[in-house]
């Protein structure tokens, strides 16, 4: 199978290069309209079904390095260090991912999926496809160039093939990582979509903006792919890796989460582009910037250039994803120095407080977002270069920095849908603002009250006063979208006849790509509300006897046996802790120690109770050697359930906008008989 | 004579707002067990793990039991954060702090995100300014608009396109 897997690879890599020279030549012979022996267009057509094979290729590659895993062939080295016999079924599907090598196949055979896609809906536009396609049979090139030389998956092991394997790292050894990483690649990957467009209509200076149009439900598939890879990631680190938190800004967090702002970013900024005409060149270095920060990501966390705590696989292919960002950042500089005069801009903004500089201030945010955790991820480096000193930039540096950036950005995020196009009054922006505004200071009030303040002790407290303001936003937001929501609704109401419920249906259905977005911005909110009460954990460690407790906010923990298992793959320790609130027994907590046997890792297994008002978050640290006694850490850590929940409304809200919108014949036949409202008062900003 | 009432009403009641965050501030309270909590959550763990000393929980940790012991007796000492702060790099080096200080090439790092966001926010709002002027310009260069579109039709052809709300756009 490893001869079978290899060829696949070498036979993908040709037909990639022929997709790539074959459609660049096509496309050269169709621009210059030149006379040739052979039909330009028949030449693309080869070239595109170049790329159709080259799938299947990678795809037969991809099955044998899994048929490999599953049949535990340790004559190969990749199967040999990252799984073994006793491996459940799920988890030699991570195999795929969890080493170099398998993890830039699973780039490949991605990109080729979304290269498949693409060539196989090319009727929509023949010309813009064909250049899509080229460019992304030339990112594809790359990848097969790094698989066939520099990591090949299926190189075999010198020397005596061992009976067993070295096991997968115990941290891949959790549900989500089946699914957390496939998730992050389609976004990683995904973006290489847009950002071929985006090329490709730049060097055929394609008229209009159509080329928007087409690659929105790509961009916005794959931010939704990138965000719950990243989302995923964090409940993972919750789940596993047993410090009580999600996020720690780690560089590998945040080589995933730059793309993810320049992608937003984009999202938001191209609508100018399709209704105003405007932001042509920002958008087009928007999506460049996302595609060579994915690129970047995948450097960061495979060559080591940064330490992290659970960069998976390093090696020496630095080299070649900076050769290549190098080719690609020329060819981008190149073609917009040739081809921009075809950016020009057909309007320009009227008002600093209107809807359009709202989102030139959204894209301003975001970007400086992106650049702080670019600048914090490589200040070690930059110090280290400098002054000979290499420094740690963790958390606190981000907390203090990124923080009331995102603060800042959320306001925006209520600000923007109140603000109308083009200017506004003061008159409009008072009556508009007025209930956010008191929804705002309402909230700081009941916080206060609640005992959410910002000094303790006479002393700032920077965390408190984060979470405050982001209480207090938070309830702007949302006052301002849903009374987005009700106004819509409520005409709507009026026209028809119909409930407020009902109207929102309809007035959603109408522009599902406007109410889908607030939907998303409402999932936002409740995200940031989960992250504010990071702010308020709190966690206590005791070792506890049989029948000793420990306390923890309303909850008491008794511990009423501790044991032993084992089975093929592991042995492990846990407790078993009865948890009591006001002397009543709630349910019962088991948390683990587990020590895998091929790799003789450890890890925890966290037992956790979650309520919407908070998680009850218990971690077996190990037993103390002199007494036998578990060492227990226990968390209360506040609102966690929401960031959860948060990311299911944006999910939710992503589906919604991808929803084509009513269109207007339609709209008028599903809606019953209209009720003249001739004094209805018109809806306010917002649109 | 409606207008300045209504004004008034939202006046005093964001007057009172403020008034009832101001007594609740005044309300602050707290206890001072902190201090360990937040100068543990300043230091890494030395250990190699890239955790922060106070959340590195890794089976068989060589370095933070010990340096979190460090900390707690340097606390019990009465030493000061900066003097805890120098203890600790004099001993592991300067990545043992979380964050970079705020002295020499370091201060850099404090300072880049900052200037960058300000020169950004600053460039942002002159080009607006300028793309207002120009767009000012032009509108007065192509002279005023067609009779058709007077502000009482532009309202209802808006008011229509938002009621409808089919625009394909944000």
């Amino acid at each position: 199978m490893a001869a079978f897997g290899s060829f696949a690879l070498l036979i993908a890599l040709a037909l990639a290069a022929y997709n790539l020279l074959a459609g660049t030549l096509a496309l050269r012979l169709i621009a210059v309209g030149q006379p040739s022996r052979i039909s330009p267009e028949r030449l693309a057509d080869t070239a595109r079904r170049a790329g159709i094979a080259g799938f299947l290729a990678i795809t037969a590659a991809a099955f044998a390095l899994i048929w490999s895993v599953f049949t535990n062939d340790f004559s190969i080295t990749y199967i040999m260090e990252h799984s073994n016999r006793a491996l459940p079924g799920a988890y030699k599907f991570s195999a795929l991912w969890s080493g170099q090598e398998g993890s830039l196949l699973l780039w490949a055979w991605l990109l080729g999926i979304y290269g498949f896609v693409l060539r196989l809906t090319h009727k929509h536009d023949v010309k813009l496809y064909a250049y899509a396609g080229t460019i992304m049979a030339g990112i594809q090139v790359f990848f097969l160039l790094v698989l066939n030389f520099a990591a090949p998956p299926f190189a075999l092991l010198k020397g005596a093939i061992p009976d067993d394997g070295n096991g997968l790292n115990p941290l891949l050894q959790y549900p989500e990582m089946v699914i957390h990483p496939p998730m992050l690649y389609l976004g990683y990957v995904g973006f290489s979509v847009p950002f071929a467009f985006a090329l490709g209509a730049l060097m055929m200076r394609y008229p209009g903006e159509k080329w928007i149009k087409v690659t929105r439900v790509w961009t916005l598939v794959t931010w939704l792919f990138l965000t719950a890879g990243i989302f995923l990631g964090m409940h993972w680190a919750y789940a596993v890796l047993g410090w009580g938190g999600y996020w720690g800004w780690d560089p590998v967090e945040n080589a995933s989460f730059m793309p993810w702002l320049t992608g937003t970013a984009f999202l938001h900024s191209v609508m100018m582009q399709e209704k105003k005409g405007m932001m042509k060149s920002w958008n087009v270095w928007l999506i460049f910037s996302t595609f060579l920060l994915t690129l970047l990501g995948t450097l960061l966390t495979r060559a080591g250039l940064v330490s992290s705590v659970h960069a998976f696989a390093q090696s020496s292919i630095g080299t070649w994803f900076v050769v290549f960002m190098g080719i690609v950042l020329a060819v981008c500089i190149f073609t917009y120095v040739l081809q921009r005069s075809h950016l020009k801009s057909e309007q320009h903004m009227e008002s600093l407080v209107s809807r359009e500089s709202s989102f030139l201030f959204n894209n301003l945010v975001l970007l400086t977002a992106c650049f702080v955790i670019l600048w914090g991820t490589l200040f070690p480096i930059l110090s280290e270069y400098v002054v000979g000193n290499k420094v740690t930039v963790g958390a606190p540096f981000y907390n203090r920095v990124a923080i009331p950036i995102g603060l800042f950005l959320l306001f925006l995020t209520g600000v923007g849908p109140l603000l109308p196009w083009r200017s506004t009054s003061l008159k409009s922006i008072k009556r508009n603002f007025i209930l956010p505004t008191v929804a705002l200071w309402a909230m700081v009030v009941v916080c206060l009250a609640v005992g959410v303040r910002p000094w303790k002790d006479g002393a700032f407290v920077p965390g408190d006063f984060y979470a405050l303001v982001a209480f207090a936003v938070s309830a702007a937001v949302m006052t301002a979208i849903l009374s987005e929501f009700l106004r819509g609704a409520a005409v709507i109401s009026r026209q028809t006849g119909r409930n407020l419920a009902t109207g929102i249906w309809l007035l959603t259905r109408r522009n599902t790509r406007r109410y889908g977005g607030y939907i998303i911005h409402i999932g936002v909110v409740i995200v940031v509300i989960g992250l504010a009460g990071s702010a308020f954990n709190r966690n206590v460690e005791s070792e506890l006897g049989l029948h000793d407790k420990m306390q923890i906010g309303p909850y008491t923990l008794e511990q009423v046996g501790a044991t032993q298992d084992s089975n093929l793959n592991y042995n492990s320790e846990y407790a078993m802790l009865d948890v009591y609130r006001d002397g009543k027994k709630q349910f019962q907590m088991t948390p683990e120690k587990r020590v895998y046997l091929a790799s003789d890792q450890p890890q925890t297994m966290v037992a956790i109770h979650s309520l919407p008002s908070w998680d009850l978050y218990v971690v077996y640290e190990g037993s103390n050697p002199d007494t036998g006694n578990p060492i227990i850490k226990a968390f209360l850590n506040p609102l966690v359930g929401w960031i959860w929940g948060g990311l299911v409304i944006l999910i939710f809200g992503t589906f919604v906008a991808l929803v084509p919108s009513l269109s207007p014949a339609t709209a008028s036949l599903r809606v019953p008989a209209t009720r003249p409202a001739p004094s209805e008062p018109a809806l306010k900003g917002g649109d | 004579m409606a207008t300045p009432s209504r004004s008034t009403f939202w006046f005093r009641s964001l007057q009172a707002l403020a008034l009832a965050v101001a007594v609740c501030f005044s309300l602050g309270a707290g206890d001072s067990s902190a201090r360990y909590h937040d100068i543990n959550h300043r230091l890494m763990c030395t250990c190699g793990c890239a955790q922060l000393l106070g959340e590195c929980n890794h089976v068989g940790c060589t370095a933070s039991g010990g340096e979190l012991a460090e900390l707690r007796t340097d606390i019990a000492n009465g030493m000061s954060d900066q003097q805890i702060f120098s203890q600790f790099t004099a001993k592991y080096g300067a990545t043992v702090l979380a964050a970079p200080t705020t002295q020499g090439f370091d201060l850099v790092a404090w300072i880049a995100p900052f200037a960058v966001f300000g020169a950004a926010l600053l460039g942002t709002i002159l080009l607006i300014r300028r793309w207002s002027g120009i767009s000012a310009a032009k509108a007065a260069a192509a002279g005023p608009e067609p009779a058709v579109l007077d502000p009482a039709e532009l309202e209802r052809r808006e008011k229509i396109r938002r009621e409808t709300g089919i625009d394909g756009g944000y």
